[in-house]
């Protein structure tokens, strides 16, 4: 027994040293040269500010943004310092009074929309951060975004269709649109109109 | 289901299968220490370790001497870690100001990280400095795994010795598969997936101006840090609205990278590998599932190599492959299906332009393929990493995961110990067809006697013993029943869910379940701590006992390891010790809820 206890005291420290420190510091070194847009998290820098990421979705209800993915993160949507899912099982009331509420504001603010409410737009992400809808919960929310921006449907459209990223390599993933570019190349146009 | 689908999970295999060989391959060099091409790099901080360590460090050593090593190692880690968490408020690259981590969570995360498991009871961002995630956890990420091999190659020496007394030295087997395997596997994919857009800095935090701001109700806190009540004891809130988020970063990559590889699990956020700053791109979710599987399944090739027939390390991957294959359709089927209830309140959950199927707890760049692959392979690898949450799965979606585990994580398993514990199986499997036959069971030249059975049946035996026993416990107490968010069914699937994650070293868990009470954080520490610790040792007597018998050769009578036959036994086994042992607790979560979600 109390032979082996050095050679546990010493393996314990120097593999410490090596995964702990060392390991850590070559690749944040090797990442911060080699991609250091993405290790920094992607940001998107207007005017020398960061005004979100690429990855990272933001909160939306005004009526003249597409909306992302429902967030259970506390205590605001959307937290990015306290990624969570709501975690609520399949046939918790919970969960219908939720996706029931969401339906009800998405038909409140653009009444007469009778089409059935893309999945992922009433239920929560996994991260609470998710950046993406699928092209028809986009779809879902053209004509209302149009209206309240006083846009033609058709011009809305159109920038949905040119922001859809397709699958990863052709195969991998699902076909999206990334809710914060979107709404910030539409205030772009409307800007510069 | 879609095409796409089906072809997103068939990529997966095929790339798996092909990479099997050349690691397979280079990892029996290594534990054969022949030279492998890392010897340059990494040679020198070997030789000096074992130089500091002494100069008997490289002996042999029996069973008992290595069960003696890797016990004091891993209790070195547990103090170590341990103390790191409740001093880490005192110590550097502690950007958040976080402070001390409670006595029992402190102990519940270290026990969770040298045992494997990576079962989460904190939230990465809020509770762990910089310095714990690297010091701490990354490091038990590395060494729990490289404890988890270096039993496996014990074990695999235990067949290959003829009348020996050793089954190899504990010191290097951990510094070899540290230094040469997990380590320079690690700096390649944490780069990978840095350039796909996992983040790595050591700055802190960002400031992000919203471009919508978002009203919020505030919880409001006393000075102390507790909510303030009303008089009907709810807690008072103020109507805030935010204009700017503070954005989380941190050494992200470097632990995710490792987290998969050693099929450790435990995310550097609260979200793990949902959560885009851990898994941005559907590729990299390719990457980390691949990453997650690769050296279990490698090792059988090892295995085969080691033992002089690789036809063996073939048919131990067929069975498991099958099994994992099976289990994915399954999962893939009931998540596409999605939620009855949903599509009754106007749901659309059809797959035209959207993932379509159950979407509650994923995320739309993986939709439901890749996320019910995600599930299945994290939970038959002992890893544990969410890419979606488990918790708001389909009955029978999150039946699927459940159910790999308590097969008792041999589907690949953890690394190392998965494939011990399918080695275990093996064994029995042989002495069911030798007592059909009415001859003395051989696995591999060896005969398999009363006293291999005695430590196959702990290792087997164990385990239920000690999830069961502990569901049982929380679900008639007070303690245990306070922590469940969802009602019914469910809510008991959500405990038999924690203790099967634990008493297998998984780590993933239905989230639901409040899980950090002391309650939860010692009884789930000590089902981490046994499970994986009293199955190292009877796996390392029966490696001590192999080790000591003759080789036979093979005789008309022998049953041959490495037919279709030999694997369906198997499977067989497996599935049924599995089926025997689970199947009246799963009756009375999933099942029960699935039954009650389609009726109305």
């Amino acid at each position: 027994m109390k032979k082996q206890l050095k050679p546990a005291l010493v393996t314990f420290l120097i593999l410490t040293v090596v995964t702990g420190l060392i390991y850590p510091a070559i690749v944040t070194g090797l990442a911060q040269l080699l991609f250091p847009y993405q290790a920094n998290g992607s940001l998107i820098v207007r005017e020398g500010k960061p005004i979100g990421s690429i990855l990272l979705g933001q909160p939306f209800d005004d009526p003249k943004y597409f909306w992302g993915r429902p967030s259970a993160t506390a205590p605001f949507p959307y937290n990015a310092a306290a990624s969570s899912g709501s975690n609520l099982g399949p046939t918790n009331p919970a969960l219908m009074e939720a996706v029931t509420t969401r339906v009800a504001a998405l038909k409140t603010a653009d009444p007469g929309n009778e089409a059935p409410v893309p999945v992922d737009l009433v239920t929560a992400s996994g991260s609470g951060l998710d950046p993406h809808i699928s092209p028809a919960a986009a779809e879902y929310q053209v004509r209302r975004v149009a209206r309240a921006r006083g846009m033609e449907e058709t011009v809305v459209r159109t920038a949905v269709s040119q922001h859809i990223e397709g699958r990863q390599l052709g195969i991998l993933g699902e076909r999206r649109v990334n809710v914060l570019v979107l709404n910030l190349a539409l205030d772009a146009s409307a800007q510069r109109r | 289901m879609t095409i796409n689908g089906f072809a997103q999970i068939g990529l997966f295999f095929l790339v798996l299968v092909a990479l099997v060989k050349p690691l397979g391959w280079y990892m029996a060099r290594v534990y054969g220490g022949q030279s492998c091409g890392m010897d340059r790099v990494m040679g020198p901080i070997e030789l000096q370790i074992y130089r500091l360590c002494g100069a008997r460090a490289t002996e042999e050593m029996n069973w008992k001497s290595y069960a003696v090593a890797m016990l004091l190692f891993n209790i070195t880690g547990l103090v170590a870690l341990y103390a790191l968490q409740r001093l880490q408020g005192f110590l550097p690259l502690n950007s958040a100001a976080l402070g001390a981590v409670a006595p029992d969570l402190a102990f519940n995360t270290a026990s969770s990280f040298i045992t494997n498991t990576n079962w989460q009871a904190y939230a990465g961002e809020s509770t762990l400095s910089y310095l714990t995630q690297m010091l701490g956890l990354t490091v038990q990420n590395f060494v729990s795994a490289a404890t988890g091999m270096a039993i496996l190659v014990a074990l695999i020496r235990g067949f290959i010795a003829r009348t020996a007394a050793t089954i190899g030295n504990f010191w290097v087997d951990l510094t070899r598969s540290t230094l040469y395997i997990l380590l320079p596997l690690s700096v390649i994919l944490a780069l990978v997936l840095v350039s796909q857009g996992t983040v790595q800095t050591f700055g802190p935090s960002h400031q992000i101006a919203l471009l919508q701001p978002v009203t919020y109700d505030k919880p409001l806190v006393d000075a102390a840090g507790q909510p303030i009540l009303d008089e009907k004891g709810v807690a008072k809130t103020e109507a805030t609205t935010a204009t700017e988020q503070a954005v989380a970063v941190g050494p992200a990559a470097s632990q995710v990278a490792i987290k998969h590889l050693g099929t450790n699990g435990g995310g550097f956020f609260n979200a793990n590998a949902a959560h885009p700053y851990e898994n941005p791109t559907p590729l990299t979710d390719v990457i980390l599932i691949l990453a997650e599987t690769l050296i279990a399944a490698s090792l059988t090739y090892t295995f085969g190599k080691m033992v002089g027939d690789t036809r063996q390390g073939w048919a131990i991957l067929a069975a498991m492959l099958s099994v994992l294959a099976l289990f994915v359709l399954g999962t893939y089927w009931a998540e596409s299906a999605g939620n009855p209830r949903l599509t009754a309140l106007g749901v659309e959950q059809t797959a035209a332009n959207a993932p379509g199927g159950n979407m509650e707890g994923k995320e739309v760049r993986f939709g439901v393929a890749r996320s019910a692959l995600f599930a299945t392979a994290t939970t038959a690898t002992s890893t544990g990493a969410v890419n979606s949450m488990h918790d708001s799965f389909t009955p029978l979606g999150g039946l699927v995961p459940l159910f790999m585990m308590q097969f008792g994580e041999v589907i690949l398993g953890g690394v190392g110990s998965g494939l011990c514990g399918m080695l275990v199986f093996a064994i029995i499997a042989v002495f069911l067809a030798g007592l059909m036959v009415g001859r003395t069971p051989e696995y591999l030249g060896k005969k398999i006697e009363t006293y291999e059975m005695k430590m196959a049946a702990l290792v087997i035996l164990i385990m239920p013993i000690i999830v069961l026993g502990f569901t049982a416990l929380a679900v008639v107490t007070e303690f245990g029943t306070s922590s469940i968010l969802n009602p019914g069914a469910h809510g008991f699937s959500e405990i038999l869910y924690a203790y099967t994650s634990q008493g297998n070293n998984n780590g993933s868990a239905f989230g639901g379940l409040n899980a950090n009470t002391p309650f939860y954080n010692l009884t789930g520490a000590l089902a981490m701590l046994v499970s994986r610790f009293w199955l190292a040792i009877p796996t390392l007597a029966l490696a001590g006992s192999l080790a000591h018998k003759k080789i036979v050769p093979p005789g008309l009578g022998t049953l041959p390891t490495h037919t279709p036959l030999f694997v369906s036994l198997l499977v067989g086994v497996v599935i049924m010790v599995g089926a025997l042992t689970f199947v009246p607790a799963l009756a009375l979560g999933p099942v029960v809820e699935h039954l009650l979600m389609g009726a109305r």
